[in-house]
């Protein structure tokens, strides 16, 4: 997934769709948005960014999971496997994006990447609801998808690097 | 009616009496089954059973055109928008996603309520439909036999308002106004109607996709969520556009603008008469379209011969070379320039002529009529349903507002005016009773003393709403109605690029016993004689007349949502050369307006200083927050999730003189000792200027049966007691009041 900071306006659609779309209760999240300023008045900058589980290649969690609950799925999508989570916490301690809630019902929960709509052909529900078409989702192994060539041609980042987590959540900047 | 009381001084916050209603049974089908990793199976099968009904949404006012969600339990699980709809693409922005929460917030009015006294305390009881449109109709006639049907109001917004408009215009009453002309847009149509002719108009006219620079002049696009004009921000900034935003506070549009102008408040036509001043003295100007379609050019250049960019630095506090520098961007990008209109554009007073500038400031760019800039909008005209003709009312909007000579639509505040005796206007035209309908008048309309005061002397007052909002507790009666996505209402049809429909159907029943607002009209009309006008048992059949007029029919509707029509009018933008006859009185835009001249007004823009706050006082500015609707939506249990409160915006510098920090709380009181009932956090921010604070507008809910949002925050029209009256066309300037930050409870120190 590729996120272009430049043009999200902060919004929180991503954050109300993906509650509707994977029934989040309500008080409870699986995306949210950040906003972050710099410099003094009249000379600031503020960048503005919907978060997520990263889905690592490198994944703490996925490590860390006693049960073998969290996994990483063909095509590097983390998931939980609720049946199997005893709801430890270990994998929401150990994510450095805070990407993880506890749900009422006791599992583990977070961002699937609508694993349940990409296998029907459609984009997660955060992308394809966002005004400000400001997220882009498609395969990175292939380097003439639209992710691949936005992060050949714009400056991106990644969240905590310094992790080593390998995140997979590319923010334009 | 012996027991109904006149004074409603003791506001009633909707409760007690067999209120317990039942609780919402959003008992929501895990889609997920208790598993967060979806089975594919599954999760096709629950999807499969969705029922899709079309909708155009009613949380805000763009009405985008939707597909709800519904399961077999009647339970709304997702709004998602139609991909045809030009008003959305598809995507609906958070409150329309969020719409669903308008569904299942279990504080929505349950039934109908009518005002009585129990033991000494006055209270609302539940009533049946039956009792509660008895008395209401008995009302309307008592108003008509006692001082004439003009003297029922209504104030009114959004499709409910449609419907009671053909009730009263039925009935004899054009005393019709809503807070979206004189609290909102009115200036920018005024003032644009005065220069091109045509009103700017919802969805606005802007190629902001195509453009290659665009002007916000306090205009928040991002913030403020109108969608298509954040989808299009959003191409224009993929296209390599240019944006210049005029802001005293570091908005979202300012973060992604080129050039940030952060102006002083209250002098943005100085900084406009100087752009101008540098497009004519550096003959950057289109020559070749303001000697085609303009006329008063030379006045104009005469009159901004002094406002030089050095001129406006005193005032602006923007730099000249800034200044130049911009208007030469904008002359780089002309004709594809926008100087945006702005939405909410009751600010100072002067706010018409301010929407001149904007106007002429697009003229001498070319940017009306141009790719890149204006386009010419069409919609397509929606049959009437046949009626009798409407009677004529001995005097109307039009009558109260006379002293505005240019107001095109009615002024709530001169409609309220008439229902206070100390007010001249309220001898010649009394208003007795008043209906409020979809709109929250305690929080849109300024000046909380005089409404108070206005209410406090109506014979009746009746409010329709879908929540128990602020304005009901000054009720005498109070109708539940559903919501959007619960009933019929009439086609959309709004200009746009080209001219489409779009239909709004029921995706469930309406919850607990809430009516639609057709059904409440035409069961009143029923009631009081008007049967001829309300020729039908359901609104279902007006549509389908209708669309069968249009070449289509409700069941094509329903599978499609929206239908798109071709222009008639001809091309979106002029051709090179073009003859074209502008609809003013010259056929020409008219940078000098005769019209106004003669009306006793300036023919051209000039910029007025306005007050400062003294010592001790911020500029209390307030807007949008992307994920709210005014004050409608606070209590939506999805929208509050996302934002459940606003916050007090201090410089650093202010909260160091003041020693405040980041999350603590405050009280403030304004410059005419009006101190706010609740108190607001602080959020110490480089966003905003030492001279003024920022609120997102539409929190403080008094009560307390909105039970997400009662006292959280501060309300910011509470605050506003000081209106700036636009004397061209009656709009209620709210941006000249002044606040001091309280850090000790006020009112504890009062009680002590």
């Amino acid at each position: 997934m590729v996120i272009d900071t430049l043009k999200c306006v902060g919004c929180s659609d991503c954050v109300v769709a993906c509650q509707t779309e994977n029934n989040v209760p309500i008080g409870y999240c699986r995306d949210w948005i950040t906003e972050t300023v710099n410099g003094a008045y009249p000379n600031v900058e503020l960048e503005l960014k919907s978060e997520r589980c990263n889905h690592c290649e490198n994944a703490p969690c996925v490590r860390c999971c006693p049960t073998g609950a969290s996994h990483i799925i063909d095509g590097g999508i983390v998931l939980v496997t609720g049946d199997e989570c005893i709801g430890c916490g270990a994998c929401i301690e150990s994510c450095p994006y805070d990407a993880r809630y506890q749900h009422p019902e006791g599992y583990v929960d977070k961002c699937t990447f609508c694993h349940h709509r990409l296998e029907k052909g459609q984009l997660p529900a955060c992308v394809s609801v966002c005004p400000t078409k400001c997220m882009y989702f498609g395969d990175l192994d292939n380097p003439n998808s639209e992710v691949s060539r936005l992060l050949k041609n714009r400056k991106w980042k990644t969240l905590a690097p310094e992790a080593g987590t390998k995140p997979h959540v590319y923010y334009l900047i | 009616m012996a027991y109904m009381t006149t004074s409603r001084r003791k506001f009633i916050k909707i409760s007690a009496l067999g209120l317990c209603g039942a609780v919402a049974s959003t008992s929501a089908l895990n889609l997920v089954g208790g598993n967060s990793y979806l089975n594919e199976l599954v999760a096709q099968n629950v999807i499969k059973k969705l029922k899709k009904s079309a909708t155009y949404c009613e949380v805000c006012f763009w009405k985008c055109a939707a597909w709800a969600h519904s399961d077999d339990q009647g339970n709304i699980q997702k709004i998602i928008g139609n991909e045809t709809d030009p008003h959305c693409y598809g995507r609906l922005c958070p409150r329309g996603t969020g719409g669903v929460g308008m569904y299942s917030d279990e504080d929505r009015l349950k039934t109908p309520l009518i005002r009585t006294i129990i033991d000494g305390e006055e209270t609302f009881r539940e009533a049946s439909w039956d009792e509660a449109l008895n008395l209401i109709a008995s009302k309307f006639k008592y108003i008509k036999d006692t001082y004439g049907s003009e003297s029922f109001a209504l104030l009114k917004h959004g499709s409910p308002g449609k419907h009671l408009e053909h009730l009263f215009k039925a009935y004899g009453s054009d005393t019709i106004a809503e807070p979206a002309y004189a609290q909102c847009r009115g200036p920018r149509e005024t003032g644009f109607a005065l220069t091109y002719g045509s009103w700017v108009g919802s969805p606005e006219p802007t190629d902001i996709r195509d453009t290659k620079c665009l002007v916000l002049i306090g205009s928040h696009i991002g913030e403020n969520m109108h969608n298509t004009q954040v989808q299009e921000m959003s191409d224009a900034i993929d296209n390599g556009a240019t944006i210049i935003t005029v802001d005293p506070r570091f908005s979202t549009a300012a973060s992604k603008s080129q050039h940030w102008l952060a102006i002083k408040p209250a002098t943005d036509i100085a900084l406009m008469l100087a752009w101008m001043n540098v497009l004519i003295e550096e003959e950057l100007y289109d020559e070749d379209y303001v000697k085609k379609y303009t006329t008063g050019f030379n006045e104009l250049k005469d009159h901004v011969l002094n406002f030089t960019p050095e001129w406006a630095y005193g005032i602006t506090t923007i730099k000249p070379e800034e200044i130049r520098k911009t208007a030469r961007e904008m002359a780089n990008a002309s004709p594809s320039v926008i100087i945006h209109p702005g939405r909410h554009v009751t600010w100072y007073g002067d706010d018409t002529q301010r929407a001149r500038a904007m106007a002429i400031l697009n003229a001498l760019l070319g940017s009306w009529g141009r790719r890149g800039g204006f386009y010419f909008k069409e919609k397509i005209s929606v049959p009437k349903f046949p009626h009798p003709k409407y009677p004529h009312p001995k005097w109307d909007w039009k009558n109260i507002g006379e002293k505005f000579p240019l107001a095109q639509m009615g002024i709530t505040t001169e409609v309220i005016k008439c229902a206070v005796p100390s007010e001249e206007n309220s001898k010649k035209y009394p208003v007795k009773a008043m209906m409020v309908a979809g709109t929250n008048i305690t929080k849109s309309i300024p000046n909380k003393k005089l409404l108070e005061e206005a209410i406090d002397n109506l014979d009746f007052m009746v409010v329709l709403d879908t929540m128990p909002m602020d304005v009901t507790g000054y009720a005498d009666v109070v109708l539940p109605e559903c919501t959007y996505l619960e009933r019929y209402d009439g086609i959309r049809s709004a200009t746009n690029r080209e001219p489409s429909i779009a239909v709004r159907v029921p995706a469930v029943k309406p919850k607990y016993d809430s009516k639609p607002g057709w059904w409440v009209a035409k069961e009143i009309g029923d009631r009081i004689g008007l049967g001829e006008y309300f020729k039908y048992d359901d609104y279902k059949e007006v549509i389908e007349w209708q669309l069968d007029k249009m070449g289509t029919s409700l069941e094509e509707m329903e599978k499609i949502g929206v239908k798109h029509f071709p222009r008639k009018s001809g091309p979106l933008f002029l051709k090179e050369g073009q003859n074209y006859e502008f609809p003013t009185e010259s056929g020409k835009i008219e940078l000098y307006s005769k019209e106004l001249k003669s009306l006793g007004f300036d023919p051209m823009p000039n910029y007025t200083k306005h007050p400062e706050p003294p010592q001790g006082f911020y500029r209390l500015n307030y807007g949008r927050a992307p994920m709210h609707t005014f004050s409608r939506t606070a209590n939506n249990p999805n929208l509050n999730d996302l934002m459940d409160v606003n916050k007090l915006w201090v410089n650093p510098k202010v909260a160091r003189l003041i020693g405040l920090k980041t999350g603590q709380s405050v009280w403030l009181r304004n410059q005419d000792k009006i101190t706010s009932t609740f108190s607001i956090k602080v959020r110490v921010t480089e966003r905003i200027r030492w001279d003024s604070v920022y609120m997102v507008h539409g929190f403080g809910h008094d009560n307390k049966k909105l039970t997400r949002a009662f006292g959280k925050g501060i309300n910011d029209t509470q605050m506003v007691s000081k209106t700036m009256i636009d004397p061209i066309m009656g709009g209620t300037g709210m941006r000249g009041n002044f606040v001091e930050i309280l850090t000790e409870d006020p009112h504890k120190t009062a009680e002590i």
